[in-house]
């Protein structure tokens, strides 16, 4: 399925192999929330990119750079503002979008700072979150959304379609879009949005600015 | 007695100091930030580790206001171990069996370097006030001579933490090409209103010494010890927190059992400050003290670029790393995050880490784990970068 069959130091999220398998060799990318490293790790031994990264999470930060990572600490609400116009080919925010205050603001600085931005979310929208809402009349816990709503991160969940409409709301335009469900199988989300609404666990979209916008 | 002996011995250090000296001639003179030609110009230097044959490997160690070029050797006047021999030497962070480690007196200091306790040739007598008045980057400024004669195009590192951070700041500002990668630590862009407000402190209390002798105290064969000592004491406060003050001396006694009425040292806290106070007058020059904090005051890189300290950084190749500590409240996490936003605003490759102490300011002299961590793997990173072999 993947055409990084056999990528160094896995396993990997199923999101950061279809995020490298989006990102041209050599570029340049910004990693907004980029955790312990390992998708910059990933990128920089299979696409040889010249990364760097942002953590909201000081022992993480520590580590990256301990592992000789180019990251810094600081908050992507806050701090994505002092990045140049187009100071990356790649800004890259996977699974983070629905921990941030405010996503709008974070998605258009993404698309600003990048040529293009990528971004995978977890799909509020899957049918196994669809059917515990109504089933049980209580916000959804999941393998994918594990904690209880009053100790969540994620403040901000949306549906493919959400975010969908969230990107023509900002002028940019859809080059790529991957959802996959639990086994990590991708399924093409053109073929249908509202099907891959209802079966895709989480999506992976590269996107960038319209042009003239 | 032995107080004589050290100002004897310090004396000695600051015209013929015990390490390498590279003297530069009447011939090249330093042209400084007020305008002034300063010569003939001694560097005193240590380096640890070797050179190798494509000359990559030097990492050069900025010093902090009071420091001095023994790193990672004994003191000659304290008969101490290296300020941050916990972090330089063979198999430790900045590894000297790996790399070359270069670290000079700053000028203005008093260690062999050029400064108001050497001899001026013009009178026969020490400087005194009629040093110049320098800033960081005439520091800066030396040292390039230094590296130059070492014969070393680029460096693979400037470090340096506090006023160290500052020269590692210029160092990467005005020698790009020269700095492969920069890590300044726990310092900031420019000298924030308190921090100089202290150091105004410090420099009163050392002129209203009356061994001072306005600035001439070496001709009389005094040294103005109590206004020297009452100035470190405050300064150490400073370096400090308010946390680690109490966790280390609370409210205890020394020396008593009980409150003695009296305006002697009762709590274990002014007995160390007076202790700080003294020996810190034993090795270090008065002058040299007025000087070095004023260049610290003086230090505003972002003014020195129009105002925008990102245009201190445009078109930087250098790759940093920028640590900062969480009780630091001389040099705050705020002013280093203030350096990363420059320079991320000119998309320079930066790592940013804050480690969590409650050494305050102190903090970048200790072994931190955490910090030795960032040290080292910055490094080895930059290092394979660099070509260096691990």
């Amino acid at each position: 399925m993947l055409k990084i069959e056999n990528p160094p130091h896995g396993p990997h999220r199923v999101d950061h192999l279809l995020i490298a398998e989006m990102v041209e060799p050599g570029s340049r990318v910004l990693d907004v929330g980029c955790g312990d490293g390992a998708l910059l790790q990933l990128l920089a031994e299979t696409k040889a990119t010249d990364g760097r990264g942002v953590e909201l999470s000081r022992d993480r930060v520590n580590a990256c750079v301990t592992r000789g990572l180019s990251v810094i600490q600081g908050d992507a609400d806050r701090d994505l503002a002092d990045y140049p116009d187009q100071a990356f080919d790649y800004a890259i925010l996977s699974l983070t979008i629905q921990a941030t205050r405010y996503p709008k603001t974070v998605l258009e600085n993404l698309l600003r700072i990048g040529r293009h931005a990528i971004v995978s979310f977890p799909n509020f929208g899957h049918w196994r979150i669809r059917m515990e809402l109504l089933l049980t009349g209580r916000m959804p816990q999941t393998q994918n959304l594990p904690e209880p709503w009053y100790t969540s991160p994620d403040a901000h969940l949306c549906t493919i379609k959400d975010f969908a409409d969230l990107v023509a709301l900002v002028d940019a335009q859809v080059e790529e879009a991957v959802a996959f469900n639990t086994s990590g199988r991708r399924l093409p989300i053109r073929r249908s949005i509202s099907l891959q609404n209802l079966f895709g666990e989480k999506a992976v979209f590269l996107l960038r600015k319209r042009y003239g916008a | 007695m032995r107080a004589d002996a050290e100002r004897n011995t310090r004396l000695a250090e600051a015209n013929s100091p015990s390490s390498e000296v590279l003297r530069l001639p009447e011939s090249e003179p330093l042209r400084l930030a007020c305008d002034q030609l300063l010569a003939p110009i001694s560097i005193a230097y240590q380096t640890y580790g070797t050179l190798n044959a494509a000359k990559s490997n030097a990492v050069l160690i900025c010093h902090a206001l009071t420091g001095d070029q023994y790193v990672a050797s004994e003191h000659p006047v304290t008969k101490k171990p290296g300020w941050w021999e916990t972090l330089v030497g063979p198999g430790k962070p900045i590894d000297t069996n790996r790399f070359f480690v270069i670290c000079p007196n700053i000028l203005g200091g008093c260690m062999g370097s050029t400064g108001p306790a050497s001899i001026d040739p013009k009178s026969g007598k020490p400087y005194g006030l009629n040093f110049p008045v320098i800033t960081i980057s005439d520091m800066v400024n030396a040292q390039v001579r230094l590296i130059d004669h070492l014969g070393i195009e680029q460096l693979f590192c400037v470090v340096g933490g506090s006023m160290g951070g500052m020269q590692v700041l210029e160092w990467a500002a005005s020698h790009t090409d020269r700095v492969f990668c920069a890590v300044p630590i726990a310092t900031a862009a420019w000298h924030s209103s308190q921090n100089i407000a202290f150091h105004e402190v410090g420099r009163q209390a050392v002129m209203a010494d009356p061994e001072w002798c306005g600035g001439d105290y070496h001709s009389f064969g005094k040294v103005p010890r109590n206004g020297l000592a009452v100035a470190r004491m405050a300064a150490h406060i400073t370096y400090l927190s308010e946390e680690a003050l109490h966790s280390k001396f609370g409210r205890n006694l020394q020396g008593c059992s009980e409150l003695t009425f009296s305006f002697n040292a009762d709590f274990q806290v002014e007995s160390y400050l007076r202790h700080q106070g003294s020996t810190f007058v034993d090795r270090f020059d008065a002058n040299s003290y007025l000087y070095i904090t004023r260049a610290m005051d003086y230090f505003d890189l972002g003014a020195e670029h129009g105002d925008v300290l990102a245009n201190a950084f445009r078109g930087t190749k250098t790759r940093y790393c920028v640590v900062s500590f969480t009780s630091d409240w001389l040099y705050p996490t705020r002013e280093s995050r203030e350096i990363v936003q420059a320079l991320n605003a000119v998309a320079a490759n930066v790592s940013f880490v804050e480690i969590e102490s409650n050494n305050g300011h102190d903090s970048f002299l200790l072994e931190e784990p955490e910090f030795f961590a960032t040290i080292r793997g910055f490094l080895n990173a930059a290092g394979v970068k660099r070509g260096l072999t691990v």
